[in-house]
């Protein structure tokens, strides 16, 4: 375990940024934290998330794949696909380091996602534990995200006046090489006291007792056909938010886009809450909002986890609590639905 | 700060679901905290005794659910209009987008609704629970040992400290007070905006349009957008895109959605109140109410019934596009 | 290395019934007006989606000028008076958003009007040119 103070961080940014580019929560305009690639003059943000998740780092909202430009028979293919280099993204949260391993299920099993598994091999992501977490914050509900020692290739912890760090993987052993003239060997009594702290603070949080032992994996005809459902997706507008805003939805469209001179193959995130979401050559099979709802939860609580070992499609980073304009959210679905089947 | 209370609109919505009157309610129901309150349509005075409620985060605008819950529901559906959501209510009804005959319409008068996010900024987070004493908001946190007291004025969402109109413009009953219409400072921003040079405003809107998510939450909630099918959600459009693959599309999409309804918005906040990114979209609607008010008189959409929207208007007399800005260099 | 001289992309959306008939009637006169100005044909100016005009900045315009018949002569009666209302509010939003203004306008040219089409052009193209390239609605991939 190495430490430096909180004040002399900057000194570590600047460290970083000298070899790779690194990105970390600064305050915007609007006062929101936003990933933004750090330079001089940039300060690390205080608050506890930012509003877009992380997960633009390995799955951009927008990516171009190929181009490519037709004449008459003839197809001409070009791929302009970027070498990735090396970049760290600094701060993630417990919440949002989980969310790497369940778009990882998705896109690095086969077939591999090259675009993804590109960027994740040439990422190095430092977490650091929630020393305030919010009440929207229901991550204890999902097992393997303990806030108060984040995974990641290097875990960091912040105090009032330090900054401790701890190397997880190679790679963050290297990230940790870099940094070693700018910090200090330490014991690990500060970071137990604010371990501590954090964990204190976790069992008082409003959502603490939440569970998704209900739900899971060969569920789907216990949950399916619930009336609920209606009542629950009355009034969800059909917006995309709570979709563009999650850490693990990682559904996406291909499209192309005529520039006039040729085509541009591109992908772009997807939301199932939309109207032509399910659209295909026979039509669209999910007509009504409520089926479209549905989806979302059912794809979070139950159809991911029977294909990937009983493990939820959501961490409880509490984004969609915080930002769905009619304040619809996974927490009152479970709620709802779940405490029903357990009565 | 509500004049009105709870259990008063508890009284009046079980009166009306127990006589008849009403088969359903559009209210606000009860979230986990007190501050994330989820419309929803109820259908028995229990589930109205129980979940209903109504405080200073009651500000989800009811009156474009009419479109969608007319058609669901069999019977009047009552619906609780705030005054702002009487305009939107009336320009539904200028555009035939729902059945007078089912709904009955009670208004409520409204003292402005807060803004979470205001909140948070005094406060911090961790927010566990909010009480309301009359003036101010008493607001407990993880964080802080005793509860934190904050003013309502200072927490107001920025629709409702610029609000336009305590009146009610449609309703079949009124509870409380009527109001009056405001003279209020709404447009303000857009003329300090306006002051600026082009290469600032093009600054300005280039870092807010920036952030855009391209959830659609703007359009979704928007009681003008009512589109059966949006021109952005059409494959067949050739500009239907759901990402904000660079900033030509992200001008070109929130261009379009404000022009869309330039000459029906009421300025009802929707937009603005809903998107995650805190763009400040309301000032775009409010550019073109004002340049309306300016080139074609006073035009306040949705307070009559019928009103004709200024852009599907002329007199033959109308000032050429060219003019708009000659007006502009005098003013200057 | 020859730098090449650098001449706007001009879009006129003209109506069928004036002023593509005052295009016609400059051709048939042999008045000169920049080759750079495409003319896309439109039943009337009121045809005119703000959606094609911003289309048309996304695909490389400079400038785009609709033009329709005078106020009054519409062939459809008032197609030109709503014309004249959104191209207002429109132009008035791109202003807003920090747009050059000078990029778009409106013109009124008669069917007998064929030297004030092309003076509109030869004045409107000259006007666009002194502001070089639309960069503040461009879209980066049709530019390439």
């Amino acid at each position: 375990m190495r430490k430096c103070s909180l004040d002399s961080i900057n000194k570590i940014f600047g460290k970083i940024a000298e070899t790779n580019k690194l990105y970390l929560p600064v305050d915007g305009s609007d006062g929101v934290a936003v990933y933004t690639k750090w330079e001089e003059g940039k300060e690390w943000s205080n608050a506890l998330n930012t509003v877009r998740s992380p997960k633009d780092f390995f799955f951009p909202q927008v990516e171009n794949l190929m181009e490519f430009k037709t004449s008459g028979k003839n197809i001409e293919l070009t791929d302009i696909r970027e070498e990735a280099e090396d970049f760290v993204i600094f701060g993630v949260r417990a919440c949002d380091v989980r969310s790497f391993d369940i778009l990882d299920r998705v896109f690095l099993t086969d077939p591999v996602d090259s675009f993804y598994a590109s960027r994740r091999e040439h990422g190095v992501i430092v977490s650091v534990a929630c020393s305030k977490p919010s009440e929207t914050c229901f991550c204890q509900t999902f097992d393997n995200i303990d806030a108060t020692n984040p995974l990641g290739d290097v875990t960091a912890w912040k105090t009032e006046d330090s900054v401790y760090f701890k190397a997880n993987t190679e790679k963050g052993e290297a990230f940790m090489k870099k940094i070693e003239s700018l910090t200090e060997e330490c014991d690990d009594t500060a970071v137990a006291a604010e371990k501590d702290k954090i964990a204190a603070i976790m069992k008082k949080l409003p959502l603490k007792d939440l569970s998704a032992d209900a739900f899971g994996g060969g569920k789907t005809d216990t949950f399916f056909n619930v009336p609920e459902w209606d009542e629950l997706s009355a009034t969800c507008l059909g917006c995309g938010t709570c979709t563009f805003v999650c850490p693990t939805c990682q559904c996406y469209d291909i499209k192309d886009f005529n520039t006039g001179n040729g085509v541009i193959r591109y992908r772009c995130w997807d939301s199932c809450m939309y109207s032509e979401f399910t659209k295909m050559a026979h039509g669209n099979n999910r007509l009504s909002q409520k089926e479209r709802f549905r989806q979302r939860f059912m794809h979070k609580l139950v159809y991911y986890p029977e294909n990937n070992e009983g493990i939820f499609g959501c961490v409880g980073c509490g984004r969609c609590l915080a930002k769905c304009p009619i304040s619809m959210n996974i927490v009152k679905v479970m709620k709802k639905i779940g405490g029903k089947v357990n009565e | 700060m509500q004049k009105i209370t709870r259990d008063q609109l508890v009284e009046k919505a079980v009166a009306l679901l127990s006589d008849g009157t009403v088969s359903a309610v559009l209210g606000w129901s009860r979230g986990e905290f007190d501050y994330d309150i989820t419309p929803a349509v109820f259908k028995s005075a229990e589930e109205v005794k129980e979940n209903f409620v109504w405080n200073d985060f009651c500000g989800a605008n009811f009156s474009k659910y009419l479109v969608a819950q007319t058609g669901k529901v069999e019977g009047k559906i009552l619906v609780f209009l705030k005054p702002c959501d009487t305009y939107s209510f009336n320009q539904l009804l200028t555009e035939h987008r729902f059945d007078r005959e089912k709904v009955y319409a009670v208004g409520i008068p409204c003292e402005g609704m807060a803004d979470i996010a205001k909140v948070r900024e005094i406060v911090g987070d961790g927010i566990v629970s909010i009480e309301d004493d009359g003036e101010s908001l008493k607001v407990s946190t993880l964080y802080a040992d005793a509860p934190v007291l904050v003013g309502a004025k200072d927490v107001m969402a920025e629709r409702c400290v610029n609000c336009k109109s305590k009146k009610h413009v449609a309703f079949d009953e009124l509870m409380g007070e009527d109001g009056e219409v405001i003279e209020s400072a709404r447009f303000d921003e857009v003329a300090r905006l306006e002051a600026m040079t082009p290469d600032e405003r093009f600054l300005f809107w280039q870092n807010e349009l920036s952030r855009c998510i391209r959830c659609n939450a703007c359009r979704d909630a928007c009681p003008a957008c009512t589109c059966e099918k949006c021109v952005f959600d059409n494959p067949d459009s050739a500009v239907e895109n759901k990402a904000p693959a660079n900033s030509f599309e992200e001008k070109m999409f929130h261009i379009i959605r404000a022009f869309h309804v330039a000459g029906r918005c009421t300025d009802c906040g929707e937009c603005s109140r809903v998107c995650p990114q805190n763009i400040p979209l309301h000032l775009l609607n409010r550019k073109f109410i004002k340049d309306i008010n300016e080139f074609y008189g006073e035009y306040q959409a949705g307070a009559e019934v019928g009103s004709r929207a200024p852009l599907v208007d002329y007199t033959t007399e109308d000032l050429e596009p060219g003019e708009v800005f000659e007006r502009g260099d005098q003013d200057a | 290395m020859q730098v090449k001289e650098y001449k706007p992309l001009i879009v006129a959306f003209c109506c069928n019934w004036c002023s593509y008939a005052g295009a016609d009637l400059a051709g048939n006169n042999r008045l000169n007006y920049p080759a750079d100005v495409k003319i896309i044909r439109v039943p009337c100016s009121c045809r005119v989606n703000p959606m094609f005009i911003l289309r048309a900045f996304q695909r490389g315009a400079d400038g785009v000028i609709i033009c329709g018949c005078h106020p009054g002569d519409c062939h459809y009666t008032s197609g030109n008076y709503y014309t004249r209302r959104r191209m207002a509010a429109l132009f008035s939003m791109l202003d807003f958003l920090g747009i050059e203004k000078e990029r778009t306008r409106v013109e009124w040219v008669s069917a007998a009007e064929g030297a004030k089409f092309a003076a509109t052009m030869n004045e409107f193209a000259q006007t666009v040119a002194s502001l070089g390239e639309n960069k503040r609605l461009e879209d980066l991939r049709c530019k390439k």
